[in-house]
């Protein structure tokens, strides 16, 4: 078992011809994954490597291929876009990868996508995978192994490093899902752990965090109000000087709120365990599963 | 990006915010022709990117010409929080009466633009936040619709009781939401929004920031940027398209991806080093990006050791390893490097690298302990 993707998964990539969407639509192909439609206005009718076809519009490939999830790699100004045509076709899961989206934006697109109930995870993430079942994204596919631990992260290639240690370690995952680094987004910290929970194959839960807002915060109440599995988790920033973005636009501590410090608190009150370094994440996990 | 408080006065008063007029000098003698043509007793005020500029001294009153010349030429010295004042602002000194603070942010929680208004203006916003929290009065705007008339009454008769300038005050707050939607901005505030004697409401103050994704589609906006009011390696590192951050540690990193750098940092200090910057050479890094990151890195001359943290996912590692040799064949470096990489095209870039007489490891804390020995001038670990 899984969370949000499994075999049964359906994908749609809009902005299959892109030099981002053509690389890792061929990756997600190669690893399993069912691309059944791609989605380029104006190359309808054409066929991605002699096999997927691509339509003109999201409602057109939903219409054609009974597609349940999209895939989006077009370029910040036509994110916004894409996002609400998926909701509107009625794909129920819509991952957003394009990092750079205008956070006024998501303002629209957000009760946009949840009135017509569909999930929205990123923008600005690397998607997710379930190992040997489906990948969505861009997570590399060889760092993961499938097992029992469920994964949830704000940041991409921290995520790889926490994985990567994981499998090395041979602790695999039933789900690795980063929900991105941007102030506003669809799928947050407490939906995954909600999932997770309700997951039978997930034993026990990593949660990868960093400075700005208060997501991990409320995310560490929830893990001590609603859920029976463990939860380790670890919180990137400790470092970082008030008041700059730190690369992702969500990552940024205002005034004095927001910090590494607070959330490491915040998970400690609330029984989740605290790795000071992403590699301590294996040993808390061992000892959480013993 | 920020804007300075002239550039965010101009775009409120294309909106209809009642804004007294100002204008900007760069030396003395301008700032003493801009006092003598308003009359009376000006305030003179340093545009520079940080907050408490008032308790740092460079914001001052002057009631003669002579008086703004001299005071202009204290504040044009100042070097606030590391910053050196360019431009100074010189506008006539308004009466106040009273004192409010208004502002729109994008709130994370509600996900949406938010106003907040407090009676309590003038001063630090949090502090009044932290303390006074009934103080401010927080609404949330619903994106479809903006900021409704009946709305911005009812915050503004929050602020004030004469009807005149709650009117006054509502109008305002509809035009800041305007200038803050339309505009791409991530905070928009005028504090303080003052009271005259005469009962006229006017904004003698003015903020805001630009959300940096907005730029790219309005170049209007993004030509507002001052490059001198920023620290040389970081407008560098922006046009190479890195995302940089100077700090005073002396292990510089170099790292892909925003989480990954954060957590390369924390690792240095948490082996006894201190990191001299954040840098994200970000996903698809070509060779050119390394030999920027390194050229940035090297020029920070606190800088002891420098160390590299790549895991390649859309990264390939290769590229990195290329651009290091470029890199380093064009300037040798002065300072000792530690290299860890792995994922994507490993192989080739270790063998890129010893080809090359450098070595790489797999290993991200035994890369972090090595750097941190290295740059405190302890043997390698």
């Amino acid at each position: 078992m899984s969370i949000f993707i499994d075999k049964g998964t359906r994908l749609i990539v809009q902005g299959i011809t892109g030099r981002d969407g053509s690389f890792h639509a061929k990756q997600m192909i190669e690893y399993g994954t069912k691309v059944v439609a791609g989605v380029t206005p104006g190359k309808g009718g054409q066929k991605f490597e002699a096999k997927v076809p691509i339509f003109n519009t999201v409602e057109q490939a939903v219409k054609e291929t009974g597609a349940n999830a999209t895939v989006i790699y077009v370029p910040p100004p036509f994110a916004a876009d894409a996002m609400m045509e998926a909701a509107a076709a009625g794909v129920p899961f819509i991952v957003c990868i394009t990092e750079g989206v205008p956070v006024l934006d998501m303002t629209r697109v957000y009760p946009y996508v949840k009135e017509r109930g569909a999930r929205l995870l990123g923008p600005n993430c690397p998607g997710l995978i379930s190992p040997g079942e489906s990948k969505v994204g861009i997570i590399p596919g060889r760092i993961c192994m499938k097992g029992p631990v469920g994964l949830v992260s704000r940041s991409g290639t921290l995520t790889y490093e926490v994985v990567y240690q994981m499998t090395r370690a041979k602790i695999g995952q039933t789900t690795c899902v980063g929900i991105g680094g941007d102030p506003i987004n669809g799928t947050n910290f407490i939906d995954c752990l909600d999932a997770f929970e309700k997951d039978p194959a997930t034993e026990a839960v990593v949660m990868i965090g960093e400075i700005g807002g208060t997501d991990e915060q409320e995310a560490a109440r929830f893990v001590r109000e609603k859920m029976k599995k463990p939860v380790v988790g670890f919180i990137a920033g400790q470092t970082a000087p008030p008041g700059r973005r730190m690369g992702h636009a969500g990552a940024i501590i205002s005034g004095s709120a927001g910090t590494a410090a607070e959330k490491m608190q915040a998970f400690e009150e609330n029984g989740v365990g605290v790795a000071k370094r992403p590699i301590d994440v294996v040993e808390l996990l061992k000892r959480a599963m013993r | 990006m920020n804007i300075h408080e002239y550039q965010a006065k101009e775009i409120f008063r294309k909106y209809g915010i009642p804004i007294p007029p100002g204008e900007v000098a760069t030396t003395p003698e301008q700032a003493e022709a801009i006092a003598r043509k308003f009359g009376g007793t000006v305030v003179v005020k340093a545009q520079v990117h940080a907050g408490g500029r008032g308790k740092a001294g460079g914001v001052k009153l002057a009631r003669t010409p002579e008086e703004a010349k001299s005071v202009a030429a204290q504040i044009l010295n100042l070097n606030i929080k590391g910053l050196p004042v360019q431009r100074i602002l010189v506008t006539p000194a308004a009466d106040i009466a009273s004192e409010a603070y208004v502002g729109v942010i994008v709130d994370r929680a509600s996900k949406r633009a938010v106003l907040m208004a407090s009676p309590a203006g003038g001063i630090d916003i949090e502090e009044v936040a932290a303390k006074t929290p009934e103080k401010i009065l927080r609404h949330s705007v619903d994106p479809r619709y903006g900021l409704q008339a009946f709305e911005a009454m009812q915050i503004a008769f929050f602020l004030y009781s004469e009807i005149k300038q709650v009117r006054a005050a509502a109008k305002i707050l509809q035009q800041l939401y305007r200038a803050f939607s339309e505009n791409g901005g991530s905070l928009a505030e005028i504090n303080p929004l003052v009271t005259t004697p005469a009962g006229d409401v006017v904004a003698l103050d003015a903020k805001m920031v630009i959300d940096d994704n907005e730029l790219e589609r309005r170049p209007d906006i993004a030509a507002l940027r001052d490059e001198s009011a920023e620290a040389p390696s970081e407008v560098d590192a922006r046009n190479a398209n890195l995302t940089f951050i100077k700090l005073d540690g002396n292990v510089g990193c170099i790292v892909n991806g925003a989480g990954l750098a954060m957590a390369t940092m924390d690792l240095v200090k948490y082996y006894g080093g201190e990191p001299a910057n954040f840098l994200d050479i970000g996903g698809s890094s070509n060779p050119e990006k390394v030999v920027a990151a390194l050229r940035i890195i090297t020029g920070d001359t606190n800088v002891k050791a420098i160390l590299f943290n790549i895991f390649g996912g859309i990264t390939r590692t290769d590229d990195v390893a290329n651009g290091i040799v470029t890199a380093i064949r064009q300037n040798p470096l002065k300072v000792p490097l530690v290299i860890r990489l792995t994922g994507t095209n490993e192989e080739i870039a270790v063998k890129i690298l010893s080809e090359n007489g450098l070595s790489a490891m797999t290993d991200m804390d035994e890369a972090v302990k090595k750097a941190v020995a290295l740059a405190t001038g302890g043997k390698a670990a």
